[in-house]
């Protein structure tokens, strides 16, 4: 009775499998890759190397790149340290500051949604003494700043808010909060990595005072990754937790990554020519899918603040459907899901079960993420293929025929196992 | 805008779903409703949203023989879980309620090559299979006794 093969047909010119996780990372953009091509190869030079050519080269084009990135969010060149990545430049941050500023307090700020390069490092400075508030998310997804400042104490020495949340997408208000840190004389940090490049970001109009940006999610390569430390009003000071040769002006020791730095560079360059037009582009593609999807299925749940969102994301749960098994069902397309059953720890998505859903409502999400190289033909598939097999698994759901039979599933005594 | 943009890609691997998995999830056996007011049916739903699985799982037994002449189910869950429970119907169907009792998680398992991870999904398939005779059972006043024999003889 239910024999299921997908009637959804593969039109001329797609190409399978899709990948719309985007968030996860991005494909480094063509561009980027013919910009680093030299610098693995007749361009090797050690950009540490004061006393010749190869050094001076190396120098110039990781020089060059600082001027790049630092362009696109309103900072100076100098202002740029290199690391592996966001998440070394979030621990670099936070434990930094946390190094540096003991003397003043031992308080930090943040909120629940964070990434775990965050959570993770903000717990690991609890066991050493530092107090951790970890504001709650209202059901948008966003922070109260209500409750940012009334947490705020003259102890604190750190607010750590992310820009746009990796799995829902929502735009915290950095603006407000760094203004609010700088009245109140405490350090701004905040975890850019989704936002740099998707939407206008600048420290000097946003009081940011410390950001973390990743190479891989702007088209850029993996590996690279950079820390923004603001050199006026304040000076920020960040302790090193890596030692050595004493580069990145003593901040980040370790021969840099001149390759990966030049494609951060271009990445960046690409971004900042390519923002406005990428957005709309990417906000008609989302609202499309949403759209389509929505028409398509009943009991269908966006997660997010719709309102302040990236333009490339859309995570919606399909009620009464399992994240995972619907991620069978959609085998040519790469998406995330925020079911238990995909993850290591066997527990749903911890930002989804901030916003207030229930266990059930995050097992049936699914993160959409647009980005670049998606077309609109993609999307097309992506949505009749969705609602195909979203309608053949609710057909198998015991949940969708009891709430049709007009059940209420919160009065079952459910045997949980 | 229908060309393909950025890099050409290679074919995407797969969670390593075996072929009997991937062929209950695309065919599913005996999926369905029986009337569950009905004597001769037993119901079992197990499994909770939270947790992500429920299966109910329904048998008709033939009140003469005990022989388990239909069965039904529904999942919410992953693939395995669907794959799972739609084999336990496959099984049960055509056993008596005593020989269906005696059905295990670990042939679940072994039938459906399920990794690790999903071991949690054949346990609840077998305790559907044993709510669902354990509702037959106490509508039609089979005795506990005889539940235990079986146990026992297991």
């Amino acid at each position: 009775m239910s024999n299921f093969t997908s009637s959804v047909e593969v039109p001329a010119g797609l190409h399978l499998p899709i990948y719309m996780d985007n968030h996860a990372t991005t494909s480094v953009d063509p561009r980027v890759l013919e910009a680093m091509m030299p610098y693995f190869s007749v361009k090797f030079g050690n950009a540490a190397s004061r006393n010749h050519s190869f050094g001076w080269e190396a120098e110039a084009a990781v020089e060059a790149a600082r001027e790049q990135i630092a362009r696109l969010i309103g900072a100076t060149a100098k202002e740029i340290i290199f690391t592996s990545g966001a998440t070394e430049s979030n621990n670099l941050a936070i434990k930094g500051i946390a190094e540096m500023y003991r003397e003043r307090g031992n308080h930090i700020i943040t909120q629940v949604t964070e990434h775990k390069a965050v959570l993770d490092t903000c717990k690991r400075l609890e066991k050493y003494g530092y107090r951790v508030t970890y504001l709650p998310v209202k059901a948008d997804g966003l922070i109260d700043l209500e409750d940012l400042k009334r947490a705020m104490d003259d102890k604190t020495i750190l607010v750590s808010i992310m820009a746009a949340n990796n799995e829902i997408g929502v735009l915290q208000p950095i603006a407000e909060i760094g203004k609010l840190c700088h009245e109140k004389n405490v350090l701004f940090h905040t975890d850019a990595v989704q936002a740099v490049g998707k939407v206008p970001v600048d420290v000097i109009a946003d009081n940011i005072d410390v950001l973390s940006l990743s190479g891989h999610k702007i088209y850029g390569p993996k590996g690279v990754g950079a820390l923004y430390v603001r050199r006026r009003n304040p000076r920020v000071q960040i302790a090193a937790q890596i030692d050595g040769g004493g580069h990145e002006r003593g901040m980040r020791s370790g021969t840099l990554n001149v390759p990966g730095i030049v494609g951060l560079g271009k990445a960046c360059e690409i971004a900042q020519q390519e923002m406005k037009s990428e957005a709309e582009y990417l906000t008609a593609l989302r609202d499309g899918l949403k759209n389509k999807l929505e028409s398509a299925l009943d009991y269908v749940h966006v997660n997010g603040s719709m309102e302040h969102h990236l333009p490339g994301n859309l995570n919606m749960s399909f009620v009464y459907v399992e994240g995972e098994s619907l991620l069978m069902g959609i085998n040519d397309v790469a998406v995330s899901s925020g079911s238990a059953c995909t993850s290591a720890t066997l527990e749903p998505s911890y930002v989804l079960k901030a916003l207030g859903l229930g266990d059930d409502v995050a097992h049936s999400s699914i993160r959409f993420g647009l980005g670049r190289f998606n077309t609109q033909l993609e999307v097309d598939y992506v949505a009749a293929k969705v609602i195909d097999v979203v309608k053949h698994l609710r057909q198998l759901s015991p949940l969708y025929e009891m709430v049709q039979d007009g059940i209420d599933l919160t009065k079952i005594q459910w045997a949980a196992h | 805008m229908s060309e393909h943009r950025g890099f050409p890609r290679g074919r995407m691997v797969h969670m390593a779903y075996s072929d009997r998995v991937i062929d209950h999830y695309n065919n599913p056996r005996n999926v369905g409703q029986l009337d569950k007011t009905s004597t001769e049916v037993g119901t079992g739903l197990v499994g909770a949203p939270e947790c992500g699985d429920v299966m109910r799982l329904q048998i008709r037994v033939n009140p003469e023989t005990q022989v388990i002449e239909e069965a039904r189910f529904k999942t919410f869950g992953c693939g395995s879980a669907i794959a799972s429970s739609s084999l336990a119907t496959e099984w049960i169907k055509g056993r008596t309620v005593d020989d269906a009792l005696g059905i295990k998680n670990t042939d679940i398992v072994k039938e459906l090559s399920l990794p690790p991870v999903k071991i949690h999904c054949s346990v609840l398939a077998e305790d559907a299979i044993r709510a669902a005779i354990g509702d037959w059972k106490k509508k039609n006043g089979v005795g506990e006794a005889a539940e235990t024999a079986t146990a026992t003889a297991q």
